[in-house]
């Protein structure tokens, strides 16, 4: 197996892995606090990499244009909390799923009125264009190694967050027993708040880290959700760091399913059948880690343990 | 106030049933009135009507919230293109065919097939969790289908014949109006039976109360496996007729965008509501005809609608006009 191709796919890998955490880490606090499903979750995403662009336009500096991008994703994801999501905690799943469903083909829309059907690149400054070699064989582009040590150190400051500072002790408190929390005098309504405008921001700045690579289009949010979903029922709903490892676990599969499954299958099975299989259960194969995972465990990897505050 | 729901009630089922037989005689009307395009709106409801009935059947009965509806809708129509495409261009020989009963066959099996695998999965679960599962699994079927580039990966293919059906020739509009609207009516026909069969009140009671059910000896996972294939293999048929009807396949047809549009028309009309896929469709079909033509970005006022009928009904499990009683909400299934 060729070194040089392999680091290049673990790279990849692990880059797809934390973009996938930073979209899923929302989804995953805002549904271990509120059993809350937010189909618009992804419209973020691809609000995140558009803003990103227009900005980077606009000024010409693009990590300003990333830092900027984020405010405006948290005052947005504030909003819609307060208009659409806030109304429907403790609803049915039905309502909310429509609810946000609707949401999400607004924001869409209203993206489309603002740039248009086509996409948009994002030049990256020269710094971040470059290749890093090491040894001979192995070459890097600097950039997702870039996006690796952002997401690392985003995921880092997060858990740090959550797990060591008061507004993560009030968070796991709300999602360990939410009423037991309110009645100890915690304002959950703005915890809520702010749980929700922490997880646009973060889909937002996956988004716009991911925009200098694909580039920013429409359909960016819908096709990410699902993989986002994937993540956290791997992970087990409502845990944070199940999400971290499923995000990974996604990434790498993904990524080597795409680079290495047709190359096995050739060797295993007939050419034609090859042909036809192999982009088919590379296609496939995040679905099926999930139905293997959920064979054994329905709950996912991670399940939190405690789930009080709900009856 | 109770008789005024009541009549308001019967009012609106009579509706229902007129708006039925409108359908029925939609060739007529279409001709009467010089448009023939209605005939395509109506052939297009009466699909999509199918396809919401067979979700009403597991989402109505059973408050099995599945989101990914579509991929059925996916699997019948490819259960057409592909033998179709072989019959044309060689190749695959057992599956090149251009029988409509073997396009039919072929969608029960594949349609009933995928719903009996994802259903022993998803089914584990409940409420978001498999509203979540049920999501992934249909965007499994879309990149599977993407992925195939034999048959046209994410450009779609083409459908050069349509299935041939003894007595019928499908490429007659009025015809296929006619088989669309036997597809309706046997999916509406289907939900009736499992409404009042005691199959149908098990499931109901298991959406009620699923460990009552199963206190009382019910078994209640393999009840809704059981109505989760029937729902799978109905909307399967319905792929089938919408292939046929649009003579082009696409992966985009199993989006769940899709399976949101198919659980709005069943809210819309009432989730367990018999005739209500029917008032949802109709809806969802008129609005995407009137918004569409007047703009592109059509889904910002179908959006709003979207969010504004999940306010205004927010925690009842019934549907906007006249639902049936909400049930508890599940949350010990």
């Amino acid at each position: 197996m060729d070194a040089g191709l392999l680091a290049a796919q673990v790279v990849n890998g692990l880059q797809l892995g934390v973009l996938l955490f930073l979209v899923a880490a929302g989804l995953t606090l805002v549904f271990g606090i509120l059993d809350f499903v937010n189909l618009a979750h992804g419209a973020w995403y691809m609000l995140g990499a558009f803003v990103s662009a227009s900005l980077t336009a606009a000024i010409g500096i693009w990590p300003l244009a990333v830092l900027l991008t984020l405010p405006l994703a948290a005052a947005t994801g504030w909003l819609a909390e307060r208009l659409v999501a806030r109304p429907l905690y403790g609803r049915s799943p039905l309502a909310q799923v429509l609810a946000t469903f609707g949401l999400m083909l607004v924001i869409e829309a209203l993206a489309m009125l603002v740039w248009g059907a086509e996409g948009r690149t994002v030049l990256l400054p020269a710094w971040l264009t470059g290749q890093l070699h090491l040894g001979s064989s192995i070459v890097l582009p600097v950039y997702r190694l870039v996006i690796i040590g952002t997401g690392l150190m985003v995921a880092s400051g997060l858990f740090f967050l959550i797990h060591h500072t008061r507004f993560g002790m009030q968070v796991r408190a709300a999602a360990a027993n939410r009423a037991m929390a309110e009645a100890l005098g915690l304002d959950t309504t703005r915890l809520h708040a702010a749980i929700f405008a922490l997880g646009a921001t973060l889909a937002a700045l996956a988004g716009a880290l991911v925009a200098p690579i694909t580039e920013a289009s429409l359909a960016m949010g819908l096709e990410i959700i699902i993989i986002a979903f994937v993540v956290i029922i791997i992970g087990g709903l409502g845990s944070l760091k199940g999400a971290f490892v499923a995000a990974l676990l996604i990434g790498m599969i993904d990524t080597f399913g795409r680079a290495y499954l047709d190359d096995i299958f050739r060797a295993l099975m007939p050419l034609e059948l090859a042909e036809t299989a192999a982009p088919a259960v590379s296609a496939m194969s995040i679905y099926i880690l999930m139905a293997l995972v959920l064979a054994f465990r329905p709950q996912g990897l991670f399940p939190p343990r405690s789930r009080g505050g709900h009856p | 106030m109770r008789l005024k729901i009541g009549r308001l009630r019967q009012g609106l089922a009579l509706m229902e049933s007129l708006f039925l037989l409108m359908l029925v005689a939609a060739p007529w009307l279409a001709e009467a009135r010089g448009q023939p395009f209605l005939l395509d709106l109506a052939t297009r409801l009466a699909i999509l009507a199918m396809a919401a009935a067979s979700l009403n059947l597991i989402l109505g009965i059973g408050g099995l919230v599945s989101f990914g509806h579509a991929a059925f809708l996916g699997i019948g129509a490819y259960a057409v293109a592909i033998p179709a495409w072989h019959a044309l261009y060689g190749g695959g020989d057992w599956l090149a065919s251009e029988s409509g009963l073997f396009h039919l066959m072929l969608a029960t099996l594949a349609g009933g097939l995928f719903a009996l695998s994802t259903g022993l999965i998803a089914l584990r679960t409940h409420g978001v969790h498999f509203l979540m599962i049920t999501m992934a699994f249909g965007q499994m079927i879309f990149w599977l289908i993407a992925s195939q580039e034999t048959y046209g990966g994410d450009d779609g293919l083409t459908i050069d014949v349509r299935s041939t059906l003894p007595g019928f020739n499908l490429d007659d509009p009025i015809q296929m109006h006619m088989v669309a609207m036997a597809g309706l009516i046997l999916a509406l026909l289907v939900f009736l039976l499992v409404r009042v069969s005691p199959f149908g009140l098990a499931l109901a009671g298991a959406q009620a109360n699923a460990p009552r059910m199963r206190a009382l000896g019910f078994p209640v996972f393999r009840l809704r496996l059981a109505a989760y294939v029937l729902a799978g293999i109905l909307a399967s048929w319905a792929g089938v007729l919408m292939a046929n009807f649009t003579a082009y396949v696409s992966p985009a047809m199993t989006d769940w965008t899709r399976s949101g549009e198919l659980m709005f028309m069943v809210i819309l009309g009432g989730a367990g509501r018999i005739l209500g896929p029917l008032v949802g469709a109709a809806v969802f079909v008129l609005l995407e005809e009137a918004l569409s033509s007047l703009t592109p970005y059509w889904h910002l006022p179908f959006g709003l609608l979207l969010m504004a009928v999940a306010l205004a009904q927010a925690g009842a499990f019934s549907g906007l006009i006249a639902g049936r009683p909400s049930s508890r909400k599940e949350r010990h299934a």
